[in-house]
């Protein structure tokens, strides 16, 4: 009986107790679920944004895209490289406190081969350990812009790197399964409490997180549960199983802002959605001509002239997107008003310039296209389809999910494709090096054109801010009249959000949970 | 003695069979098949009816996207039934969807029929271990609820094939699920009838003659006891449908590049909040329509080809 009486009122205590003890439990959605954990693996967005909460970088960019210190505490540039001063008391999830050695380690990683950081990384040289606080990357040359191309590179533990026999990036194309795949040992604001891929990821607040005074964050416990189904996703929200749904589908975004208690923002995001044409190969793939039609530059014209931008914009986008003649968005230092106007909508003229190149019946061909990664993307790919089988271009569709469309692209096995693409740099360096350079690890068009190359090598030490910003806008008037790629639109982003939590936007689509503030 | 009567015609003799008979008499048969000869006829004929080709990418324009029904506010007449987010004619897509619907389900339904009603005949007629082992796997089978097995045996096939390839064959795999799913109805049918006719006289006459026994399970055997999977196949045919349509539904059957009527659904309820009620909910009335019609069919014919409930 006392026994009894002692258990009642040591649950009422606990019941009593409970209000201060409630966890913040902060459940989410979007469509895709990161490609990985390992941090060097895969640049996409997604996976960054998820990797951001437990991995941290150097440096970072708030919600507003301003830089600002993270594990790096301040930073100072010279002739030959860029030193920073560390934070100091920082520790790994596992224990283990932050050195200059991890970092070194962290570049080395990132510069390894089967690394996807390769191209942002690149121009560090040698990482100089001055002492456990403070890091030199050597570069080659001066790098005027060397932060802003650090806030995707995160730092690793070399110890558990070690410990785990993850010394080198999974190698995702080879479809390579490491520890480092499903853990993660970061030093971020998160930790991962449990993940089950494209199912649920578990994260837990880092106790012992540096930023833990300094940010306005309260959210305890992330869950984060990726649904396909577009119209499942807002049902979600809508039923209240999540707070927050990062991609609502766009015809959808009235009736989530009418209902009780929810409301969406939006904002322009730096991403554009284009098509690649691989005009490098001597025989496409999937067509059924000879040769490859791609090469001649009026084909590449005809397929630019085929797409009619508003009517995606219109009818498929809902309104949400800015057609556009470049692969960059404003916001992109390159990105010029010159330039970023869209090809018109001509298909009388397209087709014209088939027939002037030899193809006045038209051809066949394959567009690959992602189904689980941009807005809209499948039902883009299939308005492109009906576009082109305007000009005489029979299109066959393939739309698949991202884990199995990116490998294509990266391979280089594609024909034809969508991509999208954002640009956490801010500066055109990034894209010229993925999606322009000839050896551009994202470049699947062949597109290669000796002066971009060199423009390409030069801005990344030209300090002269006047004569870089001529040649960016030089090498993009080059691509707007090759037009290896077929620019669609910049996204806007739109985010479905409870009325319960408070999210700050932001224009790359990651999501900061460093500022979330639930009620 | 009726050889001394005036010789009827086929269409009198055909008046005369008692089904036919029993067919005009019950009105609702009627109407069932008037309904189900229409819609299936529309949609076999889907190319010469439909106003649009919905699958000439040349003839959709994205601006006629989203239009609702020609009889609302902001339709237009040439879309009767509105179009879809893309600018496809919705009558159109629902009589193409419908065909596609059908003829799965009647290739579905073929499968199962020709496997079970073989398995059944011999289960039936050679008994033993052969029978045993038939019926008990047939027995494990139907404790599984078939849309499972057809999501596993879809599930498989897409698997096996390259990635490639799945588009193209991914019709002949929902076929081969709903078809491996359907048998063990066919079998216990069968075998039942067959184990009534195998002790009858004409089988051990045919078998005294020294018949093989497959020819005796092949002539004499199975002409008596189609009526019964007459029966079943009809309404296995309207299960056969749905079972497409649910597969669909749930996104692992027909690609939406040659969509059925469960893909039309799958595709509409993405649009449902948004107020585009009409490009899910006309592909789901053909549904329920056609599916009705064909199992108030088979309910009549189960009564008409039951000698005990005439």
């Amino acid at each position: 009986m006392k026994l009894k009486m002692l258990a009642t009122a040591s649950a009422t205590a606990i019941m009593l107790a409970s209000p201060v003890l409630a966890e913040n439990v902060l459940r989410w959605t979007s469509q895709g679920d990161a490609l990985t954990l390992d941090p060097h693996s895969q640049n996409e967005g997604p996976t960054n944004a998820m990797n951001g909460q437990i991995y941290e970088a150097l440096v970072t960019r708030d919600a507003a895209l301003v830089l600002q210190p993270e594990l790096a505490e301040s930073w100072s540039a010279d002739a030959d490289g860029w030193t920073f001063n560390l934070r100091k008391g920082v520790t790994f999830h596992d224990g283990s406190a932050l050195t200059a050695e991890d970092v070194a380690f962290s570049f080395e990683r990132a510069l390894h081969q089967a690394s996807d950081f390769k191209e942002q990384a690149k121009s560090v040289v040698t990482v100089e350990v001055i002492d456990d606080y403070t890091v030199k990357l050597k570069t080659d040359g001066a790098n005027p812009i060397l932060p802003n191309q650090l806030t995707s590179i995160y730092i690793m533990d070399k110890g558990w790197a070690e410990t785990n026999n993850v010394m080198s990036p999974q190698d995702f194309k080879a479809e390579e399964e490491t520890y480092a795949v499903r853990n993660a040992n970061g030093t971020g604001p998160f930790a991962v409490a449990s993940r089950a891929p494209d199912e649920l990821t578990v994260l837990t607040r880092n106790a012992d997180w540096w930023g833990d005074d300094l940010f306005p964050g309260n959210i305890d416990k992330i869950e984060y549960r990726p649904i396909t189904n577009a119209a499942t996703r807002v049902a979600a929200l809508l039923s209240g199983e999540v707070d927050f749904v990062l991609d609502p589908p766009l015809q959808d975004l009235a009736r989530i802002d009418a209902a009780d208690g929810l409301g969406m923002v939006t904002v322009a995001q730096i991403r554009s959605i284009f098509f690649g044409m691989d005009q490098g190969i001597d025989q496409l793939r999937s067509s059924n001509v000879e040769g490859n039609p791609f090469k001649d530059a009026r084909v590449r014209e005809a397929f630019n002239l085929a797409m009619d931008r508003d009517a995606i914009q219109r009818v498929v986008m809902e309104g949400l997107s800015f057609p556009t003649g470049m692969i960059t968005p404003p916001g992109v230092l390159g990105n010029t008003p010159d330039n970023d106007p869209p090809y018109g909508f001509d298909p009388a003229r397209a087709r014209a310039l088939l027939a002037d190149a030899g193809y006045g019946d038209g051809f066949s061909i394959q567009l690959d296209c992602p189904n689980n990664r941009y807005n809209n993307d499948e039902k883009i790919c299939q308005a492109a389809v009906s576009m082109l089988a305007k000009i005489g271009i029979d299109v066959k569709l393939d739309a698949i999910p991202k884990a199995q469309h990116f490998p294509k692209i990266q391979k280089r096995e594609t024909d034809f494709y969508m991509l999208g693409w954002g640009v956490p740099t801010l500066d055109s360096h990034y894209v010229f090096s993925y999606l322009l350079a000839g050896e551009g690890s994202w470049n699947a068009t062949g597109y290669s054109n000796g002066r971009v190359d060199e423009i390409t090598a030069a801005i990344t030490s030209e300090i002269d801010i006047d004569k870089r910003t001529k040649m960016i806008v030089e090498a993009w008037d080059l691509v707007k009249a090759d037009m290896p790629y077929v620019p669609l639109h910049h996204q806007v982003l739109a985010w479905g959000i409870s009325d319960n939590v408070d999210i700050q936007i932001a224009a790359d689509d990651a999501f900061r949970p460093r500022f979330a503030v639930m009620k | 003695m009726q050889n001394t009567d005036k010789p009827m015609t086929r269409w009198q003799r055909f008046k005369d069979n008692d089904i036919v008979w029993s067919f005009f008499h019950s009105p609702g048969a009627v109407i069932a098949a008037t309904i189900a000869t229409v819609v299936i006829l529309a949609c076999i004929f889907a190319p010469l009816i439909a106003p649009f080709d919905p699958f000439d990418p040349a003839q959709i324009s994205l601006w006629d996207g989203k239009l609702p029904p020609a009889w609302v506010d902001g339709g237009q007449p040439q879309y009767l039934l509105g179009t879809d987010n893309q600018g496809r004619d919705m009558l159109s897509t629902i009589l193409y969807g419908g065909r596609l619907s059908i003829l799965v389900g009647l290739a579905a339904v073929c499968l199962g029929m020709v496997l079970g009603v073989t398995l059944g005949v011999v289960s039936g007629y050679v008994g033993g271990v052969t029978d045993a082992v038939i019926m008990r796997i047939a027995d494990v089978q139907l404790t599984i609820p078939g849309i499972l097995l057809a999501i596993l045996i879809n599930g498989i096939g897409r698997v096996v094939l390259p990635l490639d390839m799945r588009d193209e064959f991914a019709v002949y795999v929902v076929v081969l699920a709903i078809g491996l799913t359907d048998w063990p109805q066919f079998a216990r049918v069968t075998r039942g009838a067959t184990l009534v006719e195998a002790n009858k006289e004409y089988v051990q006459a045919a078998r005294i003659i020294g018949l093989p026994g497959w020819l005796i399970m092949l002539r004499h055997i199975l002409p008596n006891t189609l009526r019964p999977v007459l029966v079943i196949a009809t309404i296995g045919l309207a299960l056969a449908i749905i079972a497409e349509a649910t597969l669909s539904f749930l996104g692992q059957g027909i690609p939406p590049t040659t969509p059925s009527l469960g893909t039309l659904i799958r595709v509409g309820n993405e649009y449902l909040f948004s107020g585009l009620w009409w490009i899910t909910f006309f592909p789901a009335i053909a549904l329920v329509v056609l599916v009705f019609a064909v199992n108030l069919l088979g309910d009549w014919m189960r009564d008409a080809l039951n000698p005990k409930l005439r």
